[in-house]
């Protein structure tokens, strides 16, 4: 009658998954970390995971084990047909989970407090200041410091902490780059805070991690960590060039467009990003639904 | 007149839709004009439609489960291949205002009108069975649940043929949801038909608790139900705390959208903050609603087909009503990301971990059940194993994201993607296809085609695997969910694995059909003569297949736990049957078209309100109250069985068990 069940295939079969799992995944995304942060959030990934594989490999392969042993054509197995309750059993099957959870339990609240997005990255260096703003369907990245804002690309100084106020002009979004780490939302007249450094300079990519409608998957955006000292030159260059985001230019900026090119607006109105926060910047026109194609941007 | 309904509701500009909805329309209108045709109307009018019986309703809801299921995953099969199809340069065939309506009704017909009606449909049917009982407590609401479950369904797929659904992902959040963002008529189909469904959910609920806490058969103590009847207590009792939630959010959300209010919007103070608080307080819960009764339907078929009790069946019973009360406390794992402190995400963080120690516990009990029994490796058995192998999996994953420096990472992710499809697969679906097999002899007196349901599983578990596994994959890229275009083309390979993964599912979908047209018609090969095809242990296998329509001529003594494997090691011991009791007259409630018709006007008012035609929502309004006042001042409110019909029957089931008695192997 089981003639049809092949436990080995089954089991086979979670090998590969698994084995799919801790290979293919290469070094990329959340596992090819850049920075400090993600490179933590990586660490507790994998220690989780082991630890939670010690328990589970071990469990997979007693289910199918037992299942398969106590078949009912097999001869050699007892059959206890009131074997119902252990006490001993039971305070091993309670412990076990148990025990995991309490170790897990103290890694999550350590590493929560280390890892909070809103508190600063140890460093000697001063950190940079970011302001970011979501909008259909772009990101605006302001950097109050060096009076200059860009459109889709995020430049940082490669080693240097960067700390992030972020808000949203539209509806929610997601600020996320995973070779840096951590995700936040942004939201509408609120503010959250995120503290990331990119230690390797290079080119990562960034995302909006939380629908957020029609122009929503044209909201990737590059950052690019520069030497410190290349940073600094980049931002110096960047000043006065190009137009500057004022009234004006963010009313037209704040259009429901997708996949928008990079741009650089070389001079910022003052205080922009908390006449964002407070609604008195000039609203964002209502998002009329994109047909077919998505609209790309038409720069500033 | 018409309020915002013009003939541009009609996709006619959008082919997909419009044909899609047009074949629907045909099918529909074949299947009445079959039934008209054969003259089946009476029947299904009076046997079914109308009937009061929870065995009858719990069919009708597995029925419409089945139903959305297929509706659900035609939904799924296109966002697999649009992501296929739609990588790099390519944007596929789906534009974005289509695709996020699939994806958004993907999410609410596979939560709201496949799997809770299908997790209700096993309850309604096996409940009042396993306890012992004729009926739920209230026949009438119990009907009436199911038309308004129906009815959102219903209103649901109007959206495919006219206007459009909702854009905004299965939960609607704010302010992508609000009338600013989202003007059209979509979310108010979501919010209409969930508001409607829902009243059918919270009356499920009542019903259920109240039958499982006063009507029991005598001797059923708490400690003597079922599991399965513990695990749905605990799943009604979590429905019943809440969907009120969720109605409240929702119609809070209505009140922003139809009357200006403020309490999430961008302006005016409001704050959708608090939106996704409330939602993710019915949201978690709600993910143990659906688990939870699957849970139960594991422990009786791993009890059944090991030839064992179940072990541990305290330690189960508390496991229970710990996931119960923990899910209560754990919804903030769903934005650990919005950017609370360290300690508010920690607490939630741990709590979340904590559910997964009773969840273990479940497993490690199953797997001891399994240990000393002998296992028969029948359909639903392949379904439970199957279960245990994939769920850890989801375990883990899911105790990953409860991790909250993890969750940075891969919130919202497709990594969350496989996670909660591995549960909601592996767990739920398993479970349902497992309690279908298992009990479907029980309501219609022959069992399903063995080698067929071992295929449907292999499809559903290696047709998952493929289907998902990727997608951890492409999570660990820094891939997110809902995407209608993907810029990477090297995640091609792993959308072209996902995509033969779901056509492998859908195979083991169709089998499903295969199967159940297959069964019936070689039904005679398989017939359930003894109403006990697994040798069962529980009260519903003490009656014949299917049972009769008051389910027990006298209600059983229950003695322990295990009420009908008991007394059927004392028959074959003592060699005869317990003492042929005095049979009286049975009362039974009458059927009643109440539930129907309210739940027509139910749909009229809702598609009234979705499209603002005031005076058609008054008259749905009122058509529904007048025929709840009808309903409440009638007259006649049973029927009653004769002593002789009683007799008649019963007489038939003793001669049945005590041939059995002659031929069944002796305890040992």
């Amino acid at each position: 009658m089981s003639a049809g069940f092949r436990p080995e295939s089954l089991w086979r079969l979670g090998a590969a998954s698994l084995l799919a799992l801790s290979t293919c995944g290469c070094n990329r995304g959340i596992l090819d970390p850049v920075g400090p942060v993600g490179a933590a959030e990586k660490t507790i990934l994998i220690n989780s995971t082991a630890i939670m594989l010690a328990i589970i490999i071990p469990t997979m392969i007693a289910t199918v084990g037992v299942a398969w042993w106590f078949r009912a054509g097999n001869k050699k197995a007892k059959y206890r047909p009131d074997w119902e309750y252990s006490g001993a059993v039971e305070l091993v099957v309670w412990s076990i989970p148990a025990l995991t959870v309490l170790l897990l339990g103290g890694i999550a609240w350590i590493s929560s407090h280390d890892l909070d997005p809103a508190k600063p990255l140890p460093s000697k260096t001063q950190p940079l200041h970011v302001q970011v703003v979501s909008l259909d369907w772009k990101w605006l990245f302001i950097y109050p410091d060096q009076g200059i804002a860009t459109v889709n690309q995020l430049v940082v100084p490669a080693g240097v902490p960067v700390s992030y106020d972020l808000t949203s002009a539209t509806v929610w979004n997601v600020f996320f780059v995973p070779q840096m780490g951590t995700m936040i939302y942004t939201m509408p007249r609120m503010t959250t805070r995120l503290n990331l450094q990119a230690d390797r300079p290079g080119t990562y990519e960034g995302l909006s991690a939380h629908f957020s409608g029609d122009g929503f998957p044209g909201m990737q955006f590059k950052v690019h960590a520069l030497p410190a000292d290349q940073f600094a030159a980049w931002a110096q260059g960047a000043r006065g060039t190009g137009s500057a985001l004022d009234g004006r230019t963010y009313a037209e900026l704040s259009k429901p467009t997708s996949y928008v090119a990079p741009m650089i607006y070389g001079a910022v109105a003052p205080n922009l990003f908390d006449a964002i926060v407070k609604n008195r910047a000039p609203p964002s026109p209502v998002s009329p639904p994109l047909h077919n194609k998505p609209v790309s941007g038409s720069g500033a | 007149m018409f309020g915002k309904l013009t003939w541009d509701a009609i996709p006619v500009h959008e082919p997909i839709a419009l044909v899609t909805g047009l074949v629907v329309i045909a099918v529909v209108a074949a299947i009445i004009a079959w039934v008209t045709v054969k003259g089946w109307w009476p029947y299904l009018w009076n046997e079914w439609i109308t009937s009061t019986d929870h065995k009858r309703i719990g069919v009708m809801y597995v029925v419409l489960a089945l139903v959305m299921l297929v509706r659900g995953f035609a939904d799924a099969i296109m966002m697999r291949a649009q992501q296929m199809l739609a990588v790099g340069a390519s944007q596929g065939y789906l534009p974005p205002e289509h695709y996020n309506q699939i994806f958004t009704a993907h999410g609410t017909i596979m939560i709201f009108f496949m799997a809770m009606p299908i997790v209700i449909g096993m309850m309604n049917f096996v409940v009042p069975l396993q306890l012992g009982v004729r009926d739920v407590a209230f026949p009438t609401m119990n009907n009436v649940s199911f038309w308004l479950t129906a009815s959102g369904a219903l209103l649901v797929n109007v959206s495919l043929l006219v206007g459009e659904f909702a854009r905004t992902g299965w939960l609607g959040f704010p302010p992508l949801s609000e009338l600013q963002f989202s003007p059209g008529v979509g979310v108010d189909y979501y919010l209409v038909a969930l508001q409607i469904s829902g009243v059918g959910t919270v009356l499920t609920a009542v019903n259920f608790v109240t039958t499982i806490l006063k009507i029991r058969a005598p001797g059923m103590s708490y400690m003597r139900m079922p599991v399965f009847c513990w695990t749905t207590l605990a799943a009604n009792l979590l429905m019943l705390a809440a969907f009120p939630v969720l109605t409240v959010t929702l119609a809070l959300l209505m009140l922003d959208r139809y009357l200006g209010f403020h309490f999430f919007t961008n302006d005016g103070g409001g704050n959708s903050m608090l939106y996704m608080n409330l939602i993710w307080v019915w949201g978690h819960p709600e993910v143990y609603i659906l688990i939870l009764p699957a849970f139960g339907i594991y422990s009786e078929v791993v009890s059944t087909f090991s030839g064992k009790p179940l072990f541990g069946y305290r330690s189960m019973v508390f496991a229970t009503l710990a996931i119960c009360i923990i899910s209560f406390c754990v919804w903030l794992h769903h934005f650990f990301t919005m950017g609370a402190g360290a300690d508010v995400n920690a607490v939630f963080g741990i709590a979340s971990m904590i559910i997964a120690v009773p969840t273990g516990v479940k497993i490690f009990n199953w797997l001891f059940t399994m240990f000393g029994g002998r296992v028969r490796f029948n359909v639903p058995m392949y379904w439970a194993i199957g279960f245990m192998l994939t769920f850890v999996i989801g375990g883990l994953t899911g105790v990953l994201l409860a991790m909250p420096p993890v969750d940075f990472v891969v919130h919202n992710s497709l990594f969350l993607i496989a996670h909660f499809h591995q549960v909601i697969i592996g767990g739920v679906v398993f479970g349902v296809m497992a309690g279908y097999t298992y009990w479907f002899p029980k309501a219609f007196g022959f069992t399903l085609d063995e080698r067929l349901g071992k295929m449907i599983f292999w499809c559903w578990f290696i047709g998952f695997h493929l289907a998902f596994m990727p997608l951890y994959v492409l999570g660990f890229w820094g891939g997110t969910r809902r995407l209608q275009h993907i810029a990477d083309p090297s995640w091609q390979p792993w959308l072209d694995v996902a995509f033969v993964g779901a056509l492998i599912i859908g195979v083991g979908i169709a089998l499903t059909v295969v199967q159940l047209l297959y069964s019936i018609k070689t039904r005679d090969r398989r017939l359930d003569t003894t109403g006990d095809p697994w040798d069962g242990r529980t009260l519903e296998w003490l009656t014949l297949s299917p049972p009769p329509h008051f389910n027990f001529a006298v209600l059983p003594d229950v003695h322990g736990e295990e009420a009908y494997w008991t007394r059927k090691q004392t028959a074959l011991r003592e060699e005869k049957l317990i003492e042929e009791p005095k049979y009286e007259p049975i009362e039974m409630p009458l059927n009643t078209p109440t539930g129907v018709i309210v739940a027509f006007f139910a749909s009229i008012c809702g598609f009234a309100v979705i499209w603002h035609i005031w005076w058609l929502a008054i008259l749905g309004l009122v058509g529904a109250f007048a025929i709840f006042v009808w309903y409440a001042w009638r007259d006649e409110h049973e029927h009653i069985i004769p002593v002789d019909e009683v007799a008649r029957l019963e007489r038939e089931r003793r001669r049945i068990r005590h041939e059995q008695i002659q031929t069944w192997p002796r305890p040992a």
